[in-house]
């Protein structure tokens, strides 16, 4: 934090210095360039424009940050952007296809499962990795594994039917929404 | 304007809400998702002590830190702001004193957060620390120091008493009078958004704020006194809120901050509140200490009620003068009540500012009210449902204190979560450890009178339309995730007969929008709705006089349905919207028109009338439903019923699940959500730190905790309002609380009077009972408060005229003399 004038300049600028990494992010190949101390969500939101992904707390404490790694829900808030170096992430922003919505965002909006929208992005990606493990749970199941995304607004029982209408159109098939 | 007997198009039904879709594809910007050219970051350095006189600031190292642009002080800014004009008591940046720990007294721009963060850190502030004040019992005692130089005495900000009608005889004459104290924990609203806010100069070189604000119009205004610049320089853009709840009601510092910043640098600065900052910003539930006196007939109906509050304002005004009659006015709503007496009292303490948060000041005396109605109930052998049932008030009726209540459907709400929870089979039936409470509540849809004092109208609304058929609405209410911009274009595609798909929102921006109050006090789809409807009305008399010469007909005889336009008695005679609109703007050229709205006139004329008076009231009943394990304490809510009189809902999906939404976070409150403080040792300052700033330690419910809620609308249309729709957002929180509580007692028969309702609470309460003590856990005493004498008011049914009572002299004569002359 306090690597300023305090302990030499040499050293912060060291620690400024750009790293660049490759990955995969929604399915595109991505080179960037960054701060070596940012995490993965300062990555998407600052230096590959990808504020979809929004931050409650940036201490691990909300879920709003959950993206998908590797197909598996994280708090990006927590991960070094450097240790994604060759790996895949998948955050709201690649969800529709084109201007189709998921079955997930669909239904998470004509529901009622997103109020103000903040916890949404978040949401989502726990929703979807969900789905994906498990593509019939219970509403049980449901509610443990957001238990760990805050929503302030809807008091949860919105986002459950969301999700549980979501997984049953999925399983019908139907891959998108309006 | 109930329009009981429409067919409606868009009304009533689900719909996907206007702005739902940018949300799920994350393409909604939250104000921190904006990125300007140029861009800088701010940080605040705020205060490590709870009450300390500022001596210097010593700026000079940080302003030499790389990357660094700027460093502001409390010198920046000597004009002090506050939401309410009595209140003018902060500054953005500390000059002399800081009063609560967090109290921001410096701020650092600089090229990235990373460098301003940096920079703080090398601010030297010589801070002189002065005696704290922790509780109101210590600013009751300690007039010295004086956290402010302004307010009623020593440390007593606000201090008011009214009495509507005698009521120290009315409670002398009663079959019984029940005396009880209860206390209510303050709480924060937690809104996943953090407050965020980017300020710019504009190419026309003047101020433009974007932020994370309930209401701009207030900013604006603020804004423009603190910066000294006119207002019609600078522009506030509302960005849509990521909750809200009424954490962003008042202009917060950092707002202050940025656009100062920004007028100095000419270049755009923007800074996001960390969610440790957020709790220190804080301005939500007051901690309220209460002490009811009511008085009964051994029939259940209540004769008198005299009410005491003592708030925790912490350290600033923020809304205090408005939370304060909160905490008393709207109480005689719910239940015919002859007698009313309310005395209140804010004191300022050295911890953040309470303020309003979702049902403002009013969750603590109701809690206390519902829970004491509880107690008679038990005493008196009355089913708790009946009782209410027995002395609801009657619609259009007046209160003690000259409130008009509208349309009332609580008989029907308690009715209907009696019938669906099974109530009559459970309470008092129900095996030990398990239980259910029921509570009651009420609401307004917007207060009677704006936060400054002026005869304009609370909102209004723009339309314009054009040839393509396009309808783009512009009004200044704020988006904060209640979907306010749904009922806008909601009402507007109703009244037109075209989808909410043709209607544009513009909403929340004091560059382009006409004024609208805010997102507080529930007061948006009423207001905002009503000037909605005559501009539209407006712009239909147009369209309907345009159309009508083409169809062959007469204007009234034109219907609006389904984006098509034609004759009543006579479907061939038809055309489109688009083909009307162009008609009317090649009859009375381009078409536009603007509806506003006033409430009515409130019908109390005492000095202090203004608060409490509202076109229309909410009500609420709900029962909850435990299971309290009596070796722990540990409460599980299984299921709560909930009844909501919303007049009508405009979009079903989200009336119900602005009801999920309340009672969730009354659940959350009822249960564990504490903004409490706690002092470091005197060798670390004695500062009042917050026990829990972070969402981890700030207990709040999980989609794991949150019990299936079922929800009943009852629709009976009021015709102040839009439709006939009230509010949603506020009332159904209020009355879970108190059926938590009471669904405790019914559970293992222990009292926790005291909000949150905690195991530890419990389990003392059980030991008490165990021991042969009184079975309760809550406040033993209410301190001496030397509340004014009350502004006396004679009720409506005792030949009152609305004023308080005047001698001869015109002077407002005092219970005191009142009684001493009768
Ligand atoms: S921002 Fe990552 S968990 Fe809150
Ligand atoms: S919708 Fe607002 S936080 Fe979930």
């Amino acid at each position: 934090m306090n690597a300023g004038v305090e302990k030499g300049v040499a050293k912060a600028v060291t620690l400024r210095r750009n790293v660049q990494i490759e990955l995969q992010v929604n399915g595109e190949p991505t080179e960037v360039s960054f701060a070596p101390y940012k995490t993965l969500l300062e990555l998407l939101r600052e230096d590959l424009d990808l504020p979809g992904t929004k931050h409650g707390c940036e201490l691990g404490e909300c879920g709003a940050c959950t993206v998908l790694l590797d197909g598996e829900p994280v708090l990006s808030c927590l991960v070094l952007a450097v240790e994604c170096a060759g790996r895949s992430v998948e955050t709201v922003e690649g969800l529709a296809q084109g201007t189709r919505l998921h079955a997930l965002q669909a239904a998470l909006t004509d529901l009622g499962g997103s109020q103000c929208g903040y916890c949404t992005p978040g949401m989502l990606m726990t929703a979807k990795a969900l789905l994906e493990r498990e593509p019939s749970p219970s509403r049980e199941r449901i509610r443990e594994a957001i238990a760990g995304n805050i929503c302030r607004c809807t008091g949860y029982q919105q986002i459950v039917d969301a999700i549980e209408s979501a997984a049953r159109e999925l399983r019908a098939g139907g891959e998108t929404a309006r | 304007m109930s329009g009981a007997d429409k067919k409606f198009d868009v009304v009533g039904k689900a719909r996907r809400r206007v702005d739902g879709r940018g949300k799920v594809v994350g393409q909604l910007r939250f104000a921190d998702d904006l990125v300007l050219p140029r861009m800088l970051h701010c940080k605040l350095l705020r205060s490590p002590h709870p009450h300390a006189v500022v001596e210097s600031v010593d700026v000079s190292r940080a302003e030499g830190h790389p990357g660094v642009h700027l460093v502001l002080t409390g010198e920046a800014f000597p004009v002090p702001y506050g939401i309410m004009p009595v209140s003018l008591d902060e500054h953005p940046l500390a000059r002399e004193r800081v009063r609560y720990v967090g109290d921001p007294v410096a701020a650092v721009v600089a090229k990235d957060e990373q460098s301003a963060t940096e920079a703080i850190e090398l601010i030297a502030v010589r801070y002189r620390p002065l005696p704290t004040i922790a509780s109101p019992e210590e600013a009751l005692a300690n007039p010295e120091a004086r956290i402010h130089d302004y307010g009623e005495q020593g440390n007593i900000h606000r201090n008011q008493a009214y009495e509507f009608g005698d009521v120290e005889g009315a409670l002398a004459a009663s079959d019984l009078v029940f005396e009880d104290l209860f206390f209510y924990e303050g709480n924060t609203h937690l809104p996943m958004e953090q407050q965020a806010s980017l300020a710019s100069v504009e190419g026309d070189g003047k101020l433009l704020l974007q932020s994370s604000t309930q209401n701009p119009h207030y900013l604006h205004r603020q804004l423009a006194r603190v910066l000294q610049m006119p207002a019609s320089q600078i522009r506030v853009i509302a960005t849509p809120n990521g909750g809200g709840f009424g954490g962003k009601c008042d202009p917060g510092n950092h707002e202050f901050v940025v656009c100062k910043a920004a007028l100095v640098l000419g270049r755009p600065v923007k800074i996001s509140l960390t969610r440790e900052e957020v709790f220190y910003q804080h301005r939500g539930r007051h901690p309220v200490l209460m002490k009811f006196r009511t008085g009964v007939s051994k029939d259940g109906k209540l004769t008198a009620m005299h009410l005491q509050t003592l708030l925790d304002g912490g350290a600033y005004g923020s809304h205090g003068p408005a939370s304060t009659f909160y905490t008393g006015v709207l109480t005689p709503v719910t239940y015919q009540l002859p007698r009313f007496k309310f005395e209140a009292c804010r004191v300022f303490t050295n911890k953040p500012a309470c303020g309003p948060k979702r049902g403002h000041g009013t969750p603590q005396p109701r809690f206390g009210q519902e829970v004491q109605l509880d107690k008679i109930a038990d005493k008196l052998d009355l089913d708790p449902a009946e009782l209410r049932l027995g002395m609801v008030t009657e619609p259009g009726s007046l209160t003690a204190s000259w409130l008009r209540v509208g349309t009332t459907g609580l008989a029907a709400c308690i009715r209907s979560v009696v019938e669906r929870s099974d109530w009559k089979a459970k309470h008092r039936k129900l095996p030990l450890g398990r239980g259910v409470g029921l509570a009651c509540s009420t609401y307004m849809c917007g207060a009677g009178v704006a936060i400054y004092w002026n005869k304009m109208p609370h909102s209004a609304v723009q339309l314009l339309l054009d040839r393509s058929g396009q309808v783009t609405v512009y009004s200044g209410a704020t988006e904060i995730g209640q979907g306010s911009d749904d009922v806008l274009a909601g009402l507007i595609a109703e009244a037109l007969g075209i989808d909410t798909d043709a209607v544009r929102c513009i909403t929340g921006d004091t560059g382009i929008t006409p004024i609208d109050l805010g997102s507080y006090s529930s007061r948006v789809t009423i207001m905002m709705g009503n000037a909605a409807l005559q501009a539209a009305g407006r712009v239909r008399d147009q369209l309907a006089a345009a159309a009508a010469e083409a169809l062959d007909t007469l204007p009234e005889r034109v219907v609006f349905s389904q984006g098509r336009v034609f004759a009543v008695d006579d479907a061939g005679k038809a055309m489109s919207f688009v083909e009307a609109v162009a008609l009317a703007e090649a009859k009375f050229g381009t078409l536009s028109a603007v509806g506003s709205y006033t409430p009515p006139k409130p019908p109390g004329k005492y000095k202090g009338a203004g608060v409490g008076p509202s076109p229309a009231y909410s009500f609420s009943a709900c029962v909850v439903e435990t299971e309290v394990d009596p070796a722990t304490g540990w409460i599980h809510v299984p299921k709560i019923w909930i009844a909501h009189d919303i007049g009508r809902a405009l979009n079903p999906v989200l009336a119900k699940g602005q009801v999920i939404g309340g009672v969730y976070m009354g659940l959350g409150e009822a249960l564990m959500e504490e903004q409490a403080f706690r002092r470091l040792p005197p060798k670390l300052s004695d500062a009042l730190v917050h026990r829990n700033p972070s969402m981890l330690d700030y207990k709040s419910l999980t989609a794991l905790d949150m019990p299936e809620v079922d929800v009943t609308l009852i629709e009976d249309p009021d015709p102040n309002c839009p439709y006939g729709a009230k509010e949603v957002g506020q009332g159904p929180l209020l009355p879970v609380m108190p059926a938590l509580a009471n669904a405790v007692y019914d559970a293992v028969g222990v009292r926790v009077d005291e909000v949150p309702v905690t195991p530890d609470k419990v389990l003392r309460a059980l030991e008490r009972k165990a021991k042969g003590e009184a079975a309760r856990v809550g406040p033993e005493a209410f301190p001496e408060v030397p509340y004014p004498s009350p502004t006396f008011v004679l009720p409506p049914w005792e030949n009152g005229d609305g004023d308080e009572l005047k001698g001869a002299d015109g002077k407002p004569v005092r219970r005191e003399r009142r009684v001493a002359t009768a």
